[in-house]
């Protein structure tokens, strides 16, 4: 069968159309957005009628894939890492009530934080919340583990979560399909309280999630998807997750290693194949491609046992992807070295695109904020982050999504005042209603600019929940129409923009001013497609 | 056969569209591929690497071990050299000479030209004002794929039909411009090599 040349993302999401999924839902995170563009942009699956929507965040995605589960028909979230903390009441609680369509969540981790705030192991959250879970080594594994994980699902009424990091999630190769299924019919769960968590049911069912962990155990080793690999000398054994595996082999010709391998790709891992390893061999290398979660475990809290390395005995550095020479520095063995980075080489951070509205936005807040001093401006998760950097300075803070307004209104109770917010409207949306919320509530003297460029732009320009919304949001919140402002970040209203901003630092009270100007990359897109619709009409 | 390439460039200068065609055409030779990218630099003039691997057998990594690189291709000269690390001690730099200068800091590019051109093997060349004479700018990285191509290990006609199968889309005169722009790079570095 001809093979598509597929990212990781993009074979996540051709298994799941294959495997009869009915919805996706999402919100943008690298590296795990372009899973839900592919869908978006796939013929099979408009013809499919396969529901898909960026949702508000991750935790309203997380529910509406809940929702379809219990009525019978498959479904799928994708998120990056950290999505899964937002996500995570609706996750954790998804194990409990169980699924009753199959429910699987893709959480795209970020080793070494690419583009990331940390590089949290989503596989916590499987172990936290006793779910099955999937850590694909290379992109046919990842469609093969994706078809198989609605079935896994249905069979063990649970959802199940599937772990990437940004190293599989965006590199390309060949990857074979398999057989398209059929969706499931609208079904609902035999018991139609299964879903009500009230304490006397939740205690039930949590107990039935824990009388089902030796049967999840077993799955993971007859899926095919643990492997043993023997081999003759047992001085060393090596577990090796997901990506960790190509690492290792990647340092051997023809990929033979001369010890024994556990290639880790299913949990809970099942302990027979663990207890082999361990017991044939003298000390044991565990690698992870994120933290030393098995490591640790193998260790014990007391590290009594056979010699276990891994990142937490400085065989692997602690923190950071791993890539083929770090494992084979892990085993001792002799790496290449190319030459080192010439010095006259500079630094080339990523930086706003020339023409970005939130340039004007700062450049005009620098001003205004000037007799207050520096170090009171909150800020959050997207392009306009980048103010940070030089030359524009502009912000003190950015930590998760929808921070900024929340931590404006501590700051402005301790006496930092007037305290400022910047969020841009995608974020505002995700989670900045409900700290403005707090912030009217509070009647707290804050001044938070929404930066509207109509898109969620550091992701690459998806749709914004808030399109058209922010100002009636606002309103509805409570805070007062004079204190709303709608300005352009334009060079040539600068000076009145400095004066619109400086006037609401001034107040003592919740004041929202909203920089509007549409993303120039969305923008030129757009400019781009309709040319090439009027093109394509010209020539019919 | 196996080559390991790391290609180059800052953000919006054509990078991940060489590394399509270079893909297209090991998959027309019926080669092993994996091609691992970096994204979200490309909007905002970062600096972009992309890790290309052909290979007859199956690829286990999709990053290019240190000191393993058969080549760098770069559409900036700086950028060719923060790879340097990757490359192994033969390897080839084939690198344009136009700096896409979007830092305060940036060195002098006779400076950066001299450090590749201590380099055992190297190639440079005027992409943009070939591409010019072929009639656009925009086909640069197309005569930087040129001049790569001698070294891809791969058939010349099976770049020519990646070429073509990637830009298809967007009518025979933009073909026929990255065809001639490939054909320019190539016979420029046949004739410097």
């Amino acid at each position: 069968m001809e093979k598509l040349l597929l990212l990781g993302d993009e074979a996540i999401a051709q298994a799941a159309i294959d495997a009869g999924m009915s919805g996706i839902y999402a919100y943008p995170g690298t590296p795990s957005t372009e899973i839900m563009e592919y869908v978006q942009a796939s013929k099979e699956a408009k013809e499919k009628n396969i529901r898909s929507l960026w949702s508000a965040n991750e935790k309203t995605a997380m529910e509406t894939a809940l929702g379809m589960s219990y009525a019978g028909k498959r479904a799928l979230v994708c998120m990056k890492h950290v999505g899964l903390n937002v996500a995570a009441d609706a996750f954790v609680n998804a194990a409990i009530t169980g699924a009753n369509g199959g429910l699987v969540i893709i959480a795209a981790d970020d080793p070494s934080m690419h583009s990331s705030q940390n590089e949290q192991d989503s596989r916590f959250y499987g172990k936290f919340a006793f779910v099955p879970m999937l850590e694909p080594a290379n992109q046919q594994e990842a469609y093969d583990m994706m078809y198989y994980a609605f079935d896994l699902s249905e069979k063990m009424q649970v959802p199940v979560l599937v772990r990437i990091t940004t190293r599989l999630a965006h590199s390309r190769t060949g990857v074979a399909r398999k057989p398209s299924k059929n969706q499931n019919e609208l079904h609902l769960p035999g018991n139609l309280r299964q879903f009500v968590l009230l304490p006397s049911i939740a205690r039930k069912q949590y107990r039935e999630l824990l009388g089902k962990q030796s049967q999840l155990e077993a799955e993971a080793a007859t899926s095919g998807f643990n492997t043993y690999i023997d081999a003759a000398d047992k001085s060393l054994g090596i577990i090796a997750c997901g990506l960790a595996y190509n690492y290792l082999v990647e340092n051997f010709p023809r990929h033979k290693v001369p010890h024994p391998i556990l290639k880790v790709g299913q949990y809970p891992v099942p302990l027979d194949m663990v207890n082999k390893l361990y017991s044939e061999c003298d000390s044991v290398l565990v690698l992870e491609d994120g933290y030393p979660i098995l490591e640790e475990l193998l260790r014990g809290m007391l590290n009594k046992g056979k010699k276990v390395m891994g990142r937490l005995d400085g065989t692997l550095p602690r923190d950071g992807e791993l890539n083929p020479n770090l494992v084979a520095i892990a085993l001792n063995m002799p790496v290449e070295k190319g030459k080192s980075i010439p010095e006259l080489v500079k630094n080339r951070p990523p930086k706003l695109c020339d023409g970005c509205s939130h340039s004007d936005a700062f450049l005009a807040l620098n001003e205004a904020i000037l007799e207050y001093g520096r170090g009171r401006v909150f800020s959050d998760i997207g392009c306009y982050t980048l103010s940070a950097l030089e030359p524009l300075e502009s912000i003190n803070s950015c930590v998760d999504m929808g921070a900024s307004i929340t931590m404006a209104i501590g700051a402005a109770d301790a006496g930092l005042v007037p305290a400022v917010a910047a969020i841009g409207d995608s974020t505002f949306t995700h989670s900045g209603i409900t700290g403005l919320l707090d912030a009217v509530n509070n009647n707290s003297p804050i001044t938070v600019l929404i930066l509207d460029n109509s898109t969620t732009g550091m992701t690459g320009g998806q749709t914004s929940s808030a399109y058209g919304k922010v100002e009636d949001i606002c309103r509805g919140v409570g805070v007062s129409e004079e204190h709303i402002h709608v300005i352009k970040p334009l060079r040539k209203y600068h000076d009145e923009n400095i004066e619109i901003i400086r006037k609401e630092l001034a107040y003592q009270g919740v004041s929202v001013i909203i920089p509007r100007r549409e993303c120039i990359q969305t923008l030129n897109r757009k400019i781009r497609q309709k040319a090439k619709a009027k093109e394509l009409e010209a020539k019919a | 056969m196996k080559k390991d390439i790391i290609l180059a460039g800052v953000g919006g200068q054509g990078i991940l569209s060489i590394a399509a065609c270079i893909g297209l055409a090991a998959l027309e030779e019926g080669l092993h591929l994996k091609q691992a990218e970096v994204h979200g630099m490309s909007q905002r003039g970062g600096a972009v690497q992309s890790n290309l691997r052909l290979s007859s057998d199956e690829i286990a990594s999709d990053l290019i071990p240190e000191g393993k690189a058969d080549l760098i291709i770069a559409i900036e000269p700086m950028e060719s050299l923060r790879y340097l690390p990757l490359l192994q001690e033969n390897g080839w730099i084939i690198s344009s000479i136009n700096p896409y200068n979007n830092i305060n800091n940036y060195p002098d590019i006779e400076l950066i030209l001299t450090e590749i051109w201590k380099q055992p093997k190297y190639i440079t060349i005027d992409a943009d004002g070939m591409a010019k004479d072929c009639g656009s700018i925009k086909a640069a990285n197309m005569i930087v794929l040129g001049a790569a191509a001698p070294f891809l290990g791969l058939k010349p006609e099976s770049i020519e039909k990646g070429v073509i199968k990637l830009f298809q889309s967007k009518g025979d005169a933009v073909v026929e411009l990255n065809l001639a722009a490939l054909k320019a790079g190539r016979d420029y570095a046949l004739k410097n090599m």
